[in-house]
């Protein structure tokens, strides 16, 4: 699937309401990172990676691994508008025998390459899954979506170096760097800067992009990379964007909408997808 | 030529760290999705000998054991027979989370074949030994734990682990100097041998403290009291029939390991007594404290880890038995 980037706006508009609407069938959900790394993962499944939802185990595939779990339901309304399962499960979302949760697990939800939720975990996975494709020599690439300030973890850190020692070109990480955790803005807890120079300090290749700009997204993943380097790009981007009222607020780490906000999102986000 | 591919003869005079060495770069030629994950310490696990032979299928992460075993899932994930090496204590503590969520709950075929394990590293002291690993491991799902008692033992295990589907914790030590498993025999996962019978009580032992089971034994008969001795190569899932059959024909049990006695065969043995045929159950091991530092047989002495241990622990249990 190669959708052209007014087409990809389009759809990130879409998959946003489905996700706030999933969410408050659910009564509750992690709406403010869902919403902020919605335009990397449409980018990636509407025209960057190559996957077949008819075939999910294709060997040929290209590996999508969210780290930072809790963007999972943003994620799901993805793999459903991308036609892995239909649209009706994700009324399920976060009851009792439903294969979503809070956290995505590979074993239950189909199209999900890993299970997630505990921070610092997807990007040694990632590690282990890009030394395997190289070692068998498949020309595959793994896109792991971190959050901001999944970068506290010592294991982050443990496999940027991995993946630098073992030249990597195969790996490519986002930061959805909407610049909140739950405590508050990440600045005011631990601060990452100078963020891009850390990256390019353990040896990978860095690209700075506004991620809620989706010529900008498809943009970094398409350019060329320098061979035998990890890549990581730094994705810039709103918490909660798509709903004015709350977008850039760390509040809405997890939460749901009342009516009138619910109502700004129907408006705002219902005139992106017919506009 | 034992059923494993190495010569009993080569076995014999073999650590059951070279064996397992041995063992894993034969079992190379046999699975060619075998991968061996290492955090620089492939030299002195003995994980070298693959290494030498497969260095296109062997990953070393240097000191970062939490990114090994993760890798390791990754690896799992597209198919491979992820082997994760460590000493136990890196393996059971510092990792420990990677094992429960990234390993166990995904339920893949990592195996996790941790060595110098108990109070093997004797000198080192407390940080570098494994007395929790088995504690912390039985505690997840999916999760198999098995611990062989020499070398011999030691290349049957790795070959079943391999054979095995799904997540397993192999636990070496140092291993027995001396054999305590005679000839050839068929080492199934789950399935506890019975080195020697008895009627008096049962010696439940794993690893090193099996040799120490069966000196104990020695000395129980002088004295005319027969004790049966069980290697319980296996801890999770526990033979459940053996330790009842143990409970109804000797009616007494005395565990041992190298390991605290909080949360491990010992406890293992005792829950599945209680609820089906209670007998006393008395538990060599560490007892709810830290290691001391020093040469090996001094430290597996002052925890209370020896043949004399065992031995006061039989008096105890004959006693419990009979009141």
């Amino acid at each position: 699937m190669h959708l052209t980037i007014p087409e990809l706006e389009k759809k990130a508009a879409k998959i946003r309401l489905r996700s706030i609407e999933m969410i408050e069938t659910a009564g509750g959900g992690h709406i403010g990172g869902s919403l902020s790394a919605m335009d990397i993962m449409t980018a990636l499944y509407f025209r960057i990676m190559k996957v077949n939802p008819n075939q999910p185990k294709d060997p040929n595939r290209d590996w999508f691994i969210l780290s930072a779990g809790h963007k999972a339901a943003g994620f799901v309304p993805v793999l459903s508008e991308r036609g892995y399962f239909g649209d009706e499960l994700l009324n399920t979302f976060n009851k009792l025998g439903s294969p979503f949760g809070m956290h995505p697990d590979k074993n239950k939800i189909v199209g999900c390459e890993v299970s997630t939720g505990s921070l610092g975990h997807g990007l040694p996975m990632a590690v282990g899954i890009a030394l395997s494709l190289r070692m068998d020599k498949l020309d595959s690439t793994v896109y792991c979506l971190m959050g901001d300030g999944e970068n506290h973890e010592g294991t982050v850190w443990e496999a940027a170096m991995g993946a630098a020692q073992h030249r990597l070109g195969n790996l490519v990480a986002i930061i959805d760097y909407n610049k909140c955790s739950m405590d508050g803005p990440i600045d005011s807890i631990v601060s990452l800067e100078p963020i891009v120079d850390k990256w390019k300090a353990f040896g990978w290749h860095v690209i700075r992009i506004d991620g809620n700009d989706m010529a900008q997204v498809v943009a970094a993943f398409e350019q060329e990379r320098p061979a035998g380097k990890p890549c990581m790009i730094i994705a810039d981007t709103l918490k909660g964007k798509g709903v004015p009222s709350i977008e850039g607020d760390y509040h809405w780490h997890y939460g749901v909408l009342n009516e009138k906000q619910l109502e700004q999102a129907r408006r705002e986000l219902g005139g992106k997808c017919n506009g | 030529m034992a059923k494993d591919g190495l010569s009993m003869a080569d076995i014999e005079k073999m650590s059951a760290r070279d064996a397992f060495g041995e063992a894993l770069a034969k079992a190379g030629e046999t699975y060619p999705n075998l991968v061996l994950l290492g955090a620089d310490a492939i030299g002195s696990t003995r994980a070298a000998a693959f290494m030498k032979k497969f260095p296109e299928r062997t990953f070393n992460f240097g000191i970062a054991e939490q990114e090994m075993v993760a890798a390791a899932a990754g690896f799992a994930i597209r198919g491979k027979i992820a082997v994760a090496t460590a000493y136990g204590f890196l393996l059971s503590l510092r990792a420990c989370e990677q094992v429960r969520t990234d390993v166990c709950y995904q339920n893949l075929n990592v195996k996790l074949m941790a060595t110098h394990t108990g109070l093997s590293m004797s000198d080192a002291g407390t940080t570098h030994h494994s007395t929790e690993d088995v504690a912390i491991m039985r505690s997840f799902a999916n999760m198999t734990i098995v611990a062989p008692s020499d070398a011999l033992e030691t290349v049957k295990a790795v070959n079943a682990v391999l054979a095995y589907e799904g997540p397993v914790y192999l636990r070496m030590g140092r291993g027995s100097l001396s054999a305590v498993n005679t000839g050839d025999y068929d080492f199934i996962i789950g399935k506890a041998i019975t080195l020697q019978e008895g009627t008096d009580l049962t010696i439940i032992a794993y690893g090193i403290m099996v040799n120490e089971a069966l000196i104990a034994a020695q000395k129980l008969a002088a004295e005319g009291i027969k004790a049966r001795v069980v290697n319980m190569h296996t801890i999770k899932p526990l033979d459940v029939e053996c330790v009842l059959k143990a409970a109804r024909e000797t009616g007494a049990i005395v565990t041992a390991e190298e390991h605290t006695v909080i949360g491990g065969l010992g406890e293992a043995v005792a829950a599945t007594t209680a609820e089906y045929h209670p007998v006393p159950v008395i538990k060599v091991g560490l007892q709810d404290c830290f290691s001391v530092f020093g040469p090996e047989d001094g430290v597996r002495n002052a925890m209370g880890l020896n043949a004399e241990h065992i031995l006061a622990a039989a008096r105890v249990a004959l006693e419990r038995k009979h009141r």
